[in-house]
């Protein structure tokens, strides 16, 4: 049980060890935060756009069946073929299906961080299929055969001069080249003689439209679009949170994706997919995967909102410092650490407690999720189950008993702080693994509540 | 009981209380000049904008823009001496070997600066992103303050359609921002006064 708990933190102090590239990590990362501020403060309308977009997915999970049925009926009239999916395993199938059938054993996708988290590409391949990711940071990944760090850059964690040696490798560039420009050119006709010669495409859904069966993707690269329209059969693939009411819903959700997933206007591409192209075949699977059991969870089944954008991953001082793979799930980040453990308590109980619980993921999030909150919520529930070993629930406990009390909050505090004046290698111990590598901070003499008593008082 | 009929009964189980559908919503763009401010962004994301009077001024600019080029294709009649590629093909795999393309597009977003493009524009899907080079053709004054305006404006009733803002780029290695990634490497809007003959 104690195994998953330490994986987070393992993996963590070994991305730590290299402080320069922890910090580039940090710095890069921030820097997309910092370009989601600029482009967010262009809009006046920004905050009512988020409560909008919350208001929107709000009713979303209140009717999310009759949207569903909806979505199903309009799309089946556009001649798209619909198919459900409980779980990862019957959603693998389902596409390993549809290529068995067409005769299918090579495709290209784009991303889905759904296929992700069905762990499909493994799947296929041992079942003969070769997939091969378009998105750049996709298949720089893919080739260096690690999952991706990140739900919108993939590669986020991956310096050029690794990827200019993966590439020389894989794609025959120039030893020790290192230009951006040159390696995505390679990419570019790598992957411009797949598009050409697949004749199957999947893409992931961003929204799923009830009022018009039509679905939209969203890519800056075109690679999704690639895929599709030179493909005889296209499969896309979405969990049923996907669906939003009407097609006018989209303007307030894209003004709200790019921007604050990477600071742009829009996407370069939206693409609208309503009805498949003479002679082609259109195919979506629904899927569940522990979805309708979130749904059931009061606490947490806000997480079903979540639009990818990764701003809170962006913005998160955990992720920022020890990088996706150490969540050891396909979503990473703070959204990931609420999602994870609806799929499996034990094994993830550890991502709850990666968290400074410092609020910000929630003040950026485009729709509104109490993600901080969550997090929260989701340490006392693996505590109560059991899940979580001995030196976290002393923690917690503490916390729990901490936040409950004010006046204790109060005097702890101040003998915290003077605790880590005189002794700090106490509080910088083994039992607490995210000080490893990293010292404490200096304590601050005064903290804000006695600076605050003291000059009140002048 | 199938899948499907399991995951919504699970749903209508687990959800939570019905809500009212939240009323539209529809934010002012409050931009001064529409046309400016579409200029502007997309000026930002690397995309030339040339306004032109006519049919006759577009066909000279496209003869200028592209003067060594070829596998020129387009959509538009009034360029059908200029183009060298024909679209009408069979099979989109084709189209591979297109170097520019201008197409006639419905409407342009000044605040994203995304163009409307559709089958009702198309004979390919595929051309707007396998042609290595892309420019399109609005009509001037068909620009649109945001995004809600650009939904009030879609009565697009065809299969599919996309919004397209600027040249395909990607910033996956290292947050380097490289434009042409699967997409067109460039992008040219042309703004015209008189009218398409859609
Ligand atoms: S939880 Fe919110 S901020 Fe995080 S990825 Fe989802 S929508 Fe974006």
């Amino acid at each position: 049980m104690s195994k998953a708990i330490i994986e987070h933190a393992e993996a963590s102090e070994t991305f730590n060890k290299d402080e320069p590239y922890v910090n580039w990590h940090d710095e890069t990362l921030w820097f997309v935060r910092q370009k989601r501020d600029k482009s967010s403060k262009q809009l006046p309308e920004w905050e009512p756009l988020r409560s909008a977009a919350s208001n929107i997915k709000n009713y979303v999970l209140s009717n999310m069946d009759e949207l569903l049925i909806s979505f199903e009926q309009k799309a089946k009239e556009n001649g798209i073929h619909v198919h459900w999916a409980a779980d990862a395993a019957e959603h693998n199938e389902i596409v390993l299906g549809l290529l068995k059938k067409h005769n299918i054993d090579k495709m290209v996708k784009s991303k889905s961080m759904l296929t992700e988290e069905c762990h499909m590409n493994e799947f296929l391949i041992k079942n003969g299929i070769e997939v091969i990711d378009t998105d750049l940071g996709e298949r720089i990944v893919q080739l260096r055969q690690e999952p991706p760090s990140h739900i919108v850059l993939p590669a986020i964690h991956l310096k050029k001069k690794d990827i200019g040696d993966l590439f020389h490798e894989h794609l025959g560039t120039e030893a020790g080249a290192t230009d951006p420009q040159y390696l995505t050119e390679a990419a570019r006709q790598h992957l411009r003689d797949k598009f050409l010669t697949r004749r199957a495409a999947l893409t992931g859904v961003n929204f799923a439209i009830a009022e018009t069966g039509g679905f939209v993707v969203c890519t800056n690269e075109g690679n999704a679009d690639m895929g599709a329209h030179l493909a005889d059969i296209h499969i896309a693939c979405m969990g049923f949170e996907k669906i939003i009411p009407k097609q006018e819903d989209l303007g307030v959700f894209l003004r709200l994706l790019a921007r604050s997933a990477t600071g742009q206007p829009v996407t370069t591409y939206s693409s609208h997919f309503k009805k498949p192209r003479d002679g082609q075949e259109m195919h979506i699977v629904i899927v569940d995967n522990g979805r309708s059991t979130q749904l059931g969870r009061a606490d947490f089944r806000n997480s079903l909102k979540c639009i990818r954008c990764g701003a809170c991953m962006n913005t998160c001082p955990v992720y920022r410092r020890s990088g996706g793979h150490s969540y050891h799930n396909a979503v990473a980040g703070p959204i990931g650490s609420i999602l994870a453990p609806n799929l499996d308590m034990t094994k993830n109980a550890d991502l709850p407690f990666v968290s400074t619980l410092c609020g910000s993921c929630s003040n950026v999030c485009p729709v509104k999720i109490d993600i901080h909150d969550q997090l929260y919520k989701w340490r006392q529930v693996l505590v109560k189950g059991g899940h979580v070993p001995q030196a976290k629930e002393i923690g917690v406990k503490a916390m729990s008993l901490v936040l409950s009390q004010p006046r204790f909050y109060q005097w702890s505090g101040r003998l915290g702080r003077s605790v880590m004046r005189t002794i700090p290698f106490v509080v910088n111990n083994g039992l607490n693994p995210w000080f490893k590598q990293r010292e404490m901070p200096e304590a601050p003499k005064e903290s804000f509540r006695d600076w605050y008593v003291r000059n009140r008082k002048n | 009981m199938t899948s499907r009929e399991r995951i919504l009964e699970q749903i209508r189980q687990n959800k939570p209380a019905a809500l009212e559908k939240p009323e539209s919503i529809r934010f002012d763009g409050g931009y001064q000049d529409t046309e400016s401010k579409f200029i502007e962004t997309l000026t930002a994301i690397y995309t030339e904008v040339i306004i032109v009077k006519s049919h006759a001024e577009l066909a000279q600019k496209a003869e200028e823009l592209y003067a060594s080029v070829v596998n020129r294709a387009s959509t538009l009649p009034s360029l059908a001496g200029w183009s060298d590629f024909s679209l009408n093909i069979a099979d989109p795999h084709e189209l591979e070997l297109i170097e520019i393309a201008i197409v006639e597009a419905e409407f342009g977003v000044a605040e994203n600066g995304a163009v409307w493009i559709s089958d009702k524009y198309l004979p390919h899907r595929a051309l707007p992103f396998i042609t290595q080079n892309l420019a399109f053709v609005i009509p001037r004054k068909a620009l649109v303050n945001n995004m809600h305006d650009a939904y009030a404006r879609l009565s697009d009733t065809t299969g599919w359609g996309c919004f397209i803002a600027g040249p395909s780029k990607t910033a996956d290695i290292e947050q380097s921002l490289v434009i042409g990634a699967h997409g067109a490497r460039s992008m040219v809007i042309f703004l015209m006064d008189e009218d398409l003959d859609i």
